[in-house]
């Protein structure tokens, strides 16, 4: 399969004032197509700045970087914005939904920013997308009409409706309670059953545990990245105590 | 992003803070409202002055004696006894560009009917001054040339002397007014002119033959001033080049030396009261468009508050895919859209205040498609200057920073 992902002695150093910030010291992997990797480290350890700079909202210092045959380090501002509208999807950790914007509409936002895509198109899709979240009965709510789970599955919808090579999520069941992650997991193993290539960033071992593969990170470094057993969210959920039940 | 994506996102966004939208608004609608009404009262009043001066007569001209100064005071021209019978006829007979012709003579009396009296501002003419001033006649006939020869004692007069005089209704024509000790025949009564520009009433006049002014009343033989009509409009500065040349001939003024009267066109005196209106208007405008810039001010400020409020937005656009220009039109759109919506409430408000006050002061009501366009335009572009900072600043925020942004 090929890389959608590929990354060499990347190294990111933030200046603060007169010291250097070393977030990333030097690491190289590749994602394939249709992986689900999982990516895991104590607080700090740089893994949103990793996240960043494969969601190309940032650039390493050094190193390369190489998004589905694309190399990232020599785009423009302008080019970056176009490879983030076309070939990734993000979901973050607190939704990042437009206030009083129906979930459709914000679901059609990614859409809205690719010319070629006609508006009949871009209402085709974002309704499919919010089908496949599971929220054809809440399209037309506002975010603050829709609970912690409906609203990062429309934020997942946004992700998917520009169909990106790769998902990028960081923390994205951060704010959810157990069962509302382990749903929102089921989820994302439905996408991966579908194809999609997801990179999950979390610090929660549970969590990872339903994705194919873990890289490890410590100050800067991988220290550890090997494929895992993987674990199906939705048996995980029908363990669940039933206290838990909202 | 399309045209109306991006109006439907900034009219949005403006009707998410209604207040501060009005608020921010008020300075553009204040400022517009005002160049407008300014705009369409100056040329209203310009267009009743100039209705007022050619119902005078457009073609009129006006020769009065110079005033005399004498060791540097001002002794007037009433004094003054340079227009004579002579230059009455020598520019009858020889004036080409001349069409009427009429003396004045004025004095003042008290009218007498009965036991009613009214002040009489007496003005001695000849029949032509009928024309020159353009009053017509409503009932009998105006006096003639053998009036004139004969000094008759009769006299032709305005609505507010027959009101003043008949109060009840009586016809006045063969009537005998007294004018002091001397018994008049009144043989006209005139149409109703009302008040002119400056508030005088134009029918509070008495007509009576200048020779009865000069030998029954005064005992003077020069005029008071000429009254011309010119052949044409077009050709009333060659009338008055032709009378200064007449005057100045049987003034015996030599070359080098001023003149001994003044001539007045009334063309003349179009120009003069149009440029100072416009001049007027030019000023007030001047004036209305410094709250504009007040405006734009307002909507420079707003728009750095709500890109401010609105960072995290911004990163979820630049994260999803838009580009600094899309996120630059998308807050230029905002404040265009705010600053020219404040203009059409502004032109309407203007509008309706100046069809007000020209319906109080009974002006003709005007609407400048020029102010109205220009207004547009200038909205338009206090939009997009004061919109550019506020908008350039979110077009530059770091996408990471405006995602974590608190
Ligand atoms: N913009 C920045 N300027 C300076 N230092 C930064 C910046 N962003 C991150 N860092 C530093 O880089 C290191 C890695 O930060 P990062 O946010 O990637 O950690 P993380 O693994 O995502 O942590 P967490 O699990 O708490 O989200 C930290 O030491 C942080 O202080
Ligand atoms: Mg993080």
């Amino acid at each position: 399969m090929n890389e959608i992902i590929k990354i060499e002695e990347l190294k990111r150093t933030f200046i603060v004032g007169a010291e250097n910030v070393h977030a990333l010291k030097g690491i190289s992997f590749s994602i394939r197509q249709g992986e689900f990797v999982s990516i895991m480290g104590a607080s700090g350890s740089g893994k949103s700045t990793l996240l960043n700079i494969l969601g190309c909202l940032d650039t390493p210092t050094s190193g390369e970087y190489m998004i589905d045959g694309v190399k990232v380090s020599m785009q423009s501002r302008n080019q970056l914005s176009v490879l983030r509208n076309r070939k990734i999807g993000f979901v973050f950790q607190s939704y990042n939904l437009l206030a009083r914007t129906t979930a459709l509409e914000n679901v059609e936002l990614p859409l809205l920013y690719n010319h070629t895509i006609s508006t009949k198109e871009r209402h085709e899709r974002a309704m499919s997308a919010l089908v496949s979240v599971g929220l054809e009965s809440r399209m037309y709510h506002m975010p603050n009409q829709l609970s912690g789970g409906q609203q990062q599955r429309v934020a997942i919808a946004r992700a998917l409706v520009n169909d990106p090579v790769i998902v990028l999520a960081d923390e994205a069941t951060g704010n959810l309670d157990t069962r509302t992650s382990y749903e929102i997991m089921s989820l994302f193993q439905e996408l991966h059953a579908k194809g999609k290539t997801i990179a999950f960033v979390t610090h929660e071992a549970d969590i990872a545990a339903f994705t194919d593969r873990t890289i490890l990170l410590r100050d800067g470094y991988i220290i550890k990245d090997e494929p895992i057993e993987k674990q199906f969210a939705k048996k995980a959920l029908e363990l669940l105590p039933i206290s838990e039940e909202p | 992003m399309n045209l109306f994506n991006l109006i439907k996102i900034a009219v949005r966004a403006l009707l998410r803070n209604k207040g501060r939208t009005l608020l921010t608004m008020l300075g553009i609608i204040i400022g517009i409202a005002s160049v407008i009404a300014m705009v369409s009262l100056g040329q209203s009043s310009t267009i009743s002055v100039t209705e007022e001066l050619s119902s005078m007569g457009s073609n009129m001209i006006m020769v009065s004696p110079a005033r005399q100064m004498r060791g540097g005071v001002n002794l007037g021209r009433t004094n003054a006894r340079s227009l004579d019978k002579k230059d009455l006829q020598t520019i009858r007979q020889n004036a080409k560009y001349v069409d009427k012709i009429s003396p004045l003579v004025t004095t003042a009396a008290q009218l007498i009917v009965g036991g009613r009296n009214h002040p009489g501002s007496i003005q001695g003419v000849n029949p032509e001054y009928l024309d020159i001033r353009k009053y017509e006649l409503e009932n009998g006939a105006m006096f003639t040339e053998d009036d004139i020869k004969r000094y008759s004692k009769v006299c032709v007069i305005g609505k507010t002397v027959v009101d003043n005089l008949f109060p009840d209704g009586e016809n006045p024509l063969g009537k005998t007014i007294r004018f002091g000790a001397i018994p008049m025949k009144v043989v006209g009564v005139l149409k109703s002119k009302g008040q002119n520009q400056m508030g005088q009433d134009q029918d509070d006049v008495v007509f009576v033959p200048y020779t009865t002014v000069q030998k029954r009343f005064m005992a003077i033989t020069y005029f008071n001033m000429l009254f011309v009509s010119a052949v044409s409009e077009s050709e009333s500065e060659l009338a008055a080049t032709e009378i200064t040349y007449i005057l100045r001939h049987n003034h015996n003024i030599k070359e080098g030396t001023e003149d001994d009267f003044d001539i007045r066109t009334q063309e003349e005196l179009l120009t003069t009261i149009n440029s100072i209106t416009k001049m007027l208007t030019l000023l007030l405008a001047a004036i209305a468009s410094i709250s504009l810039v007040v405006g734009g001010i307002g909507i420079m400020n707003i728009m750095y508050v709500t890109v401010t409020e609105r960072t995290k937005e911004i990163g979820l656009r630049m994260s999803i895919g838009a580009q600094q220009r899309d996120i630059l039109i998308q807050f230029l759109s905002e404040s265009v859209i705010l600053s020219l919506l404040g203009g059409i409430i502004g032109i309407m408000l203007g509008l309706l205040l100046s069809f007000g006050l020209s319906k109080v002061l009974n002006w003709p009501f005007i609407v400048s498609e020029g102010a109205i366009l220009i207004s547009f335009l200038v909205c338009a572009a206090t939009g997009i200057f004061f919109g550019w900072y506020p908008a350039k600043r979110a077009a530059n925020l770091d996408p990471i920073n405006a995602l974590r942004y608190e």
